[in-house]
C-alpha cells in the first residue's frame, strides 16, 4: 500500500537552547482533591511546535495536569504560564487551547459538519468562512463524504477523526489530546499516530498528548514526561527515555528490561566522569561503561534491555564482555523477534531477545539448552534511583 | 438442518410469544376498546326516563336493524350548537397548556439540579420527588383547600409575618389561580421524572467540550443540554397535558363557579342532568382531541429512535 509521506522531519530540540522561551510553563503546580494530591509541586516547560507526551499509569495526575491547562480545573498552588501570561481564572471558553476528549464528546444531535463548525460559530466568523474551514478540516481527516451524518452513524475510527477535526478547526495554539487513540484497534491506531504527526508538522501547532501507552508516546513525541504519583520522574526524548532511563521506575515502565539489584564493587573514574563500573549482584559480576554516578559500596540496580543481550550456546572468547550462563526456560516467538527466558545457574531469570533474521522454523536454540548470555560493556545501565 | 432447527425453535417459542404479545392487547380490548364502543353507542342514543336512563337497550341480534335505525348523531350536533361545550373544551385546553408551561418552568430546574447532584444523593432526591404519592391524591388536594381558603394557613402565615393586615384574607380559593396551584403541585412529579431521566444520562463531557470550543455555560445549556433533553421535555409535557385536559377533581375542589373545564361539564351532564348520551358524546370528542397530541408524541419518539 503506497502512501504519500509528509515533509522530512527536521531535528527539533528547542529545549537544549537555553535562550528559548517556553510556550507553556507549569510552575510549581500542586493540585489537591480533598486530601488526595493529584499533582505535587510539578514544574515543566513545553516549547512551541513541540509534540509533547505525558506518560504514566492511570491515576498519576497526567489528565489532571492537562485539564488544568484547558481550564476545567484550577491548580491549588502554583501557576500556569501560556506565552508568559498567567492564565489563572481564565475560563475554558476563553483559552486558546482546544481539547480532543478521550470519549470524543461529539454532540450527538448535530451532524459531523455542525460538530466541526461549533467552535467556529462561537467566534462569530462569517458563514462562508466557517463553511470553508469545515470543508478544509473534513478534507484533512478524510471525512468529506460524511459531513451530513450524525455521530451515531459513524464507526469508532471516523468518530475519532471528527473529534480531531473539531478540536483543530479553531487552529488552537495548543491542542490537548486526552488518550486520543485508546478506543481504536492496533492497526488503525498506528496509522492515526503517523497522521497526527503529519498534521502537527503541517499546521505547526503545539500538541500535548496524555497517554498510558508507551509505544504511542514513543512514536509520536518530540519529548516525553514520565509521571508517577503526581510528580515527573523524567523528561526526555523517546530515545533518551528508552536508552538512558534515570530510574528503575522509568526503565521498568518503558519497554522490556532485565533489572538486577547490586552493589558497586569498583569504579574506574571519579563521580561524573566516564568509566567502567563493576557491580556485584549476588554472585554475578557485571561491568558497565557509563558516566559514573555512584561510589563504591552504593546500592544500585543494574539493567540491560533484552534486545542488547546476545544468546549463544558457546562460551564467549572475548573476556571483556559480560557473560552469564543458564538454561533456556521458555521461548516467546513473536514473529519478528524471539524472546528467550533464561534461568541462570543461581536461579535468577534473564530475558534475551533476538531478531529472527532467517526463515528457519526450527531454531538452533531450544527449550532446556544450556546457553551463554553476553552483552558489551556499553549495553547495560547503572540505575541509582 | 439449520433451517429446521430454526423453525422448530420458533414453533416452541411461538405460543409463548403470542401469549406475551396478546396479553397487553387483550387488556386494551377488554378495558379500553370495549368500554369505548359502549360509550360511543350511548352517545348515539337518546335520553329516556328509564333504567338505564337511555334507549335503545340492545335486545338480541334480531333487533339490530331496529337498533341501528334509532341511533343518530343529534348529541354531537347539539355539542356544536351550544357554545358552552366549545368554550369548555377550549378552556380545558388553555388551562392544560398554561399548566404544562408552568410545570416545565418549575420542573426543569428541579430535574437539572437533581441530575447535576452528586451520584450518592440522587436516589434520595428521586425518592423525595415520589414521596407525595405515599398520600392519596384526593387528600393532598383537600390539604390545599386548608392552605388556600380565606381563613386558611396561607392567610395565617402572611398575617403572622406582617405582610397582611389582620382583617385581610387571601382571595385565591375558588379561582383559576387555585386550580393552577393544585394542578402544578399534583403533576410536578410526572414532569420532573421524565426530565430527570433524560438529563441524568447526559454525558457531562459534552458541556466541557462546548466550553472548550468557546461556548460559555449559559449558551452551552441552550445549544447542548436543552436539545438533548427534548425527548424528556416532550414525554413530560404529554404525560401532564393529556390528563390535565380531562382533569375533574382539582377544578371541582379548588376552582370557582366560573372555572370551566370539560371534565367538570362531563360530570354535570352525567350525574347532574343524567344525560348519559350527551355526556358520552362529550367524552368521545375529548378522546379524539387528546389522540392528536398522543400521535404527535409517538411520531416524535419514532424520530428520536
Amino acid at each position: 500500500m503506497a502512501k504519500t509521506l509528509g515533509p522530512v522531519k527536521r531535528k527539533f530540540s528547542p529545549w537544549t537552547d537555553p535562550s528559548a522561551v517556553p510556550f507553556i510553563r507549569f510552575e510549581n503546580i500542586t493540585k489537591r482533591f480533598g486530601t488526595f494530591t493529584a499533582v505535587d509541586n510539578l514544574t515543566l516547560d513545553i516549547y512551541e511546535r513541540e509534540f509533547f507526551s505525558l506518560l504514566g499509569p492511570s491515576g498519576c495526575g497526567k489528565t489532571t495536569l492537562m485539564r488544568m491547562l484547558a481550564g476545567f480545573e484550577e491548580p491549588t498552588e502554583g501557576r500556569i504560564l501560556l506565552q508568559g501570561k498567567d492564565i489563572r481564572g481564565v475560563p475554558p471558553y476563553r483559552r486558546p487551547t482546544n481539547m480532543m476528549f478521550q470519549s470524543y464528546a461529539l454532540f450527538p444531535h448535530m451532524t459531523v459538519e455542525k460538530n466541526v463548525a461549533f467552535g467556529l460559530e462561537q467566534d462569530k466568523l462569517p458563514k462562508g468562512e466557517i463553511a470553508a474551514r469545515v470543508e478544509e478540516m473534513l478534507k484533512l481527516v478524510k471525512l468529506e463524504d460524511f459531513a451530513r451524518r450524525k455521530p451515531n452513524q459513524l464507526s469508532g475510527g471516523q468518530r475519532q477523526r471528527v473529534a480531531l477535526a473539531r478540536s483543530l478547526a479553531k487552529r488552537p495554539q495548543v491542542l490537548l489530546l486526552d488518550e486520543p487513540l485508546g478506543a481504536l484497534d492496533k492497526k488503525l491506531r498506528e496509522e492515526t499516530q503517523f497522521e497526527l504527526m503529519d498534521i502537527q508538522t503541517n499546521l505547526g501547532l503545539t500538541f500535548l498528548i496524555v497517554t498510558h501507552d508507551q509505544e504511542e508516546a514513543m512514536t509520536v513525541s518530540d519529548r516525553i514526561a514520565v509521571m508517577d504519583k503526581g510528580v515527573i520522574v523524567q523528561v526526555a526524548t523517546p530515545a533518551e527515555i528508552y536508552e538512558a532511563p534515570n530510574s528503575r521506575y522509568v526503565a521498568d515502565f518503558i519497554g522490556d528490561i532485565n533489572i538486577m539489584e547490586g552493589t558497586v564493587a569498583a569504579t574506574q573514574s571519579a563521580l561524573g566522569a566516564h568509566g567502567t563500573i563493576r557491580i556485584e549482584c549476588d554472585g554475578v559480576s557485571v561491568s558497565v561503561d557509563q558516566e559514573c554516578q555512584a561510589a563504591v559500596g552504593d546500592k544500585v540496580a543494574f539493567a540491560v534491555r533484552p534486545e542488547k543481550v546476545r544468546i549463544s550456546p558457546d562460551k564467549p572468547v572475548d573476556s571483556a564482555v559480560n557473560a552469564v550462563h543458564g538454561e533456556v526456560w521458555d521461548i516467546g516467538y513473536l514473529g519478528d523477534f524471539s524472546v528467550f527466558i533464561v534461568k541462570l545457574d543461581d536461579g535468577r531469570v534473564m530475558r534475551a531477545a533476538q531478531a529472527n533474521v532467517s526463515r528457519l522454523v526450527d531454531r538452533p536454540i531450544t527449550f532446556g539448552d544450556m546457553v551463554w548470555l553476553t552483552w558489551p560493556l556499553d549495553a547495560g545501565l547503572v540505575l541509582t534511583r | 438442518m439449520a433451517v429446521a432447527q430454526n423453525s422448530d425453535g420458533q414453533g416452541k417459542g411461538g405460543l409463548g410469544r403470542v401469549f406475551v404479545v396478546a396479553l397487553p392487547y387483550l387488556w386494551l380490548v377488554l378495558f379500553f376498546v370495549a368500554p369505548f364502543f359502549i360509550i360511543f353507542k350511548i352517545s348515539l342514543s337518546d335520553t329516556a326516563i328509564a333504567l338505564p336512563p337511555y334507549t335503545p337497550v340492545f335486545e338480541g341480534f334480531g333487533a339490530i336493524q331496529d337498533f341501528v335505525s334509532q341511533l343518530d348523531i343529534e348529541n354531537y350536533i347539539f355539542l356544536t350548537d351550544d357554545p358552552l361545550y366549545v368554550k369548555a373544551y377550549l378552556s380545558s385546553l388553555r388551562i392544560a397548556a398554561i399548566s404544562t408551561m408552568l410545570l416545565l418552568l418549575i420542573g426543569y430546574p428541579i430535574a437539572l439540579a437533581m441530575a447535576r447532584a452528586s451520584a450518592s444523593i440522587r436516589p434520595t432526591l428521586v425518592m423525595m420527588v415520589i414521596l407525595p404519592f405515599w398520600t392519596s391524591f384526593l387528600i393532598r388536594v383537600y390539604a390545599w383547600i386548608g392552605i388556600l381558603k380565606p381563613d386558611g394557613l396561607l392567610t395565617l402565615l402572611l398575617q403572622a409575618v406582617g405582610l397582611m393586615g389582620p382583617e385581610d384574607q387571601v382571595q385565591i380559593f375558588r379561582t383559576d389561580t387555585a386550580v393552577f396551584i393544585g394542578i402544578v403541585y399534583s403533576y410536578l412529579p410526572f414532569m420532573v421524572l421524565p426530565l430527570y431521566a433524560a438529563l441524568e444520562k447526559m454525558d457531562n463531557t459534552l458541556l466541557e467540550a462546548a466550553n472548550d470550543l468557546g461556548c460559555p455555560p449559559l449558551k452551552a445549556f441552550w445549544r447542548i443540554t436543552f436539545p438533548l433533553s427534548l425527548p424528556g421535555v416532550i414525554a413530560g409535557s404529554m404525560i401532564c397535558f393529556i390528563p390535565i385536559t380531562g382533569e375533574f377533581v382539582i377544578p371541582d375542589l379548588l376552582g370557582g363557579a366560573d372555572t370551566l373545564m370539560i371534565g367538570k361539564t362531563l360530570w354535570t351532564e352525567f350525574f347532574g342532568n343524567r344525560d348519559w348520551p350527551l355526556a358520552s358524546a362529550v367524552a368521545v370528542i375529548l378522546l379524539i382531541l387528546l389522540v392528536i397530541p398522543i400521535m404527535i408524541f409517538q411520531n416524535q419518539q419514532k424520530k428520536v429512535a
